[in-house]
């Protein structure tokens, strides 16, 4: 095993372990917090692969973002810590046979159907100048797209709260 | 560095860990004599003298605090998630410390030559609010709780006006790389990217004004995102008794202070990064006109600790000098001043960059 290996190992492990703490846990902050683990072990494995650019924009926007903001809903929502959440099995024979013709589908495909390509890891480069050269360059458009997208929701955001305040003022 | 620690050690797991453990010799004496300086700045600014009993004038009252903290009992309250209660803080630590991975301490010894470091020092700055979140709910504890969300309502809105600067910076040098941004910065001090960058054109006359205001906006918005007065509203210890810190004693307290002088030198260095040439001399190398190579990387560790240093103090100064600003005040700065004008500045540097 090399330095590499015992690294991906230890993000994986800390990955599904995080994964399968929120999935199970009762409390549901307990679930949010243990998502910024889950998070962390993505970010990690995206260095891992050579993604630099993409595992900040993980942290940036998954952990600074959107964990942040919905620890902020948990928090700020009255009694939600102490509500009781069903995580426990549920109809156990449908669910068992629905899951296990789902999975052993997609398992058989992914093992029979699909060809493997083996080929030597790239060296690791940096990824930000071709990523932002094809972002300004052969995919502008869906970019601007983006940029608008985000922008109405921004000002739809705006306008909510501005007629909520204006309709208590009254 | 690695390289180096590679060879010496024949082992690259320890010359990476060893390597990544320097920034601790820095940042354990310089919390501690931080805090040392701290007290005795506010005491001579109110008239005061301040510790004066340990070691000559207090030199050594801090090192005596750092042994009580260390002998102190943890105490963990009935009421508190102990998981995340002894989680928080080693969390808190970990977003601050994260950020000395990517600053330049010289031109020899950086900890990740990422081309991103720009980027990922905005993106490390999550863990820091999810730890102070974490440690303000695991306390179950009012006071905490008002101000973890205080805090982290704080460090979100400050993070866009020090983004938009940034991304000003990074659109004049074209790089996001700390390490290649201080190269830009080298020789002499008018080649800073204050006095508008090494290039000789009309246009670094230009810059000179609107690069002031970009600094005023980002020093004010890293002021806020430590949590340092004029914006310590998350410890504002007249309302909050000592905010998302209030259940914590002893070693676990003592995470939260390393964590926040860790974070105001991380702030600074990274404020003389972007616009005072980070670790480069203002006016020249001693090693370069003696011919001695091996003096440079010395010299750039002492202007590197020196500048950051300053801007440390200045934070300290400014502390005992300013009111604390209201929780509603706080965000009419950010978002009504702050955000309006680091985005014209971002135009205007733009346009100026396409000249």
């Amino acid at each position: 095993m090399e330095l590499y290996d015992i690294i991906f190992y230890l993000f994986a492990a800390i990955t599904l372990l995080s994964a399968f703490i929120v999935v199970t846990s009762k409390n549901i902050v307990h679930s949010a917090f243990n998502l910024l683990f889950t998070f962390f072990g993505v970010t990690g494995i995206y260095v891992l692969l050579g993604a630099d650019f993409i595992a900040v924009v993980q942290l940036l926007v998954y952990i600074g973002g959107i964990l942040i903001l919905l620890l902020f809903g948990v928090m700020l929502t009255n009694r939600i810590t102490s509500v009781d959440i069903r995580t426990g099995t549920v109809h156990i024979i449908p669910a068992v046979i629905g899951i296990g013709i789902l999975w052993g589908a997609l398992t058989a495909i992914i093992a029979f159907k699909t060809n493997w390509i083996v080929k030597p890891a790239d060296s690791m480069e940096p990824t930000t100048v071709g990523l932002g050269n094809l972002l300004l360059t052969d995919y502008v458009l869906v970019f601007e797209l983006l940029g608008i997208l985000l922008l109405i929701a921004l000002i739809g955001a705006a306008s909510i709260a501005r007629r909520e305040f204006e309709e208590l003022k009254d | 560095m690695y390289n180096f620690l590679t060879e010496l050690t024949g082992n690259e797991i320890i010359a990476a860990f060893i390597s990544a453990m320097l920034p601790v010799v820095f940042i354990v004496p310089f919390v501690i004599f931080g805090v040392l300086a701290e007290r005795k700045v506010s005491a001579h600014i109110q008239d005061r003298l301040g510790p004066m009993r340990v070691g000559y004038h207090g030199v050594l009252q801090t090192v005596a605090d750092f042994f009580k903290l260390i002998q102190k009992e943890d105490i963990i309250a009935e009421g508190a998630d102990r998981k995340f209660f002894n989680l928080a803080p080693y969390l808190v630590f970990v977003g601050s410390y994260a950020v000395y991975a990517a600053l330049p301490f010289t031109s020899t010894y950086i900890g990740s030559e990422t081309d991103i470091g720009l980027f990922y020092i905005i993106a490390v700055s999550g863990f820091a609010v999810a730890g102070i979140l974490m440690g303000g709910w695991a306390s179950n504890n009012k006071y905490s709780l008002y101000g973890a969300l205080r805090s982290a309502a704080q460090i979100v809105s400050y993070e866009i006006p020090t983004a938009l600067v940034i991304l000003s910076m990074v659109m004049l040098t074209g790089t996001l790389s700390l390490a290649t941004m201080s190269e830009m910065q080298t020789a002499y001090f008018w080649n800073w990217n204050i006095f508008g960058g090494a290039e000789w054109a009309f246009t670094k006359l230009l810059l000179i004004p609107f690069m002031f205001i970009a600094f005023i906006i980002l020093y004010i918005s890293t002021l806020a995102e430590v949590n340092r007065l004029p914006f310590d509203m998350p410890e504002a210890e007249s309302e909050l008794v000592a905010g998302y810190s209030t259940e914590y004693s002893g070693m676990k307290f003592a995470m939260f202070f390393l964590a926040e002088y860790g974070n105001m030198f991380a702030v600074s260095a990274l404020v003389s990064v972007i616009f005072f040439g980070g670790y480069q001399s203002p006016f020249g190398y001693l090693g370069n006109s003696l011919g001695l190579q091996w003096l440079i990387p010395y010299e750039q560790l002492f202007w590197f600790a020196l500048k950051g240093i300053l801007f440390v103090l200045v934070q300290m100064w400014l502390r005992w000098t300013l009111p604390r600003v209201r929780v509603d005040q706080l965000m009419t700065i950010c978002w009504k001043y702050l955000i309006p004008y680091s985005f014209a500045n971002l135009i205007i540097i733009g346009l100026i960059t396409l000249l």
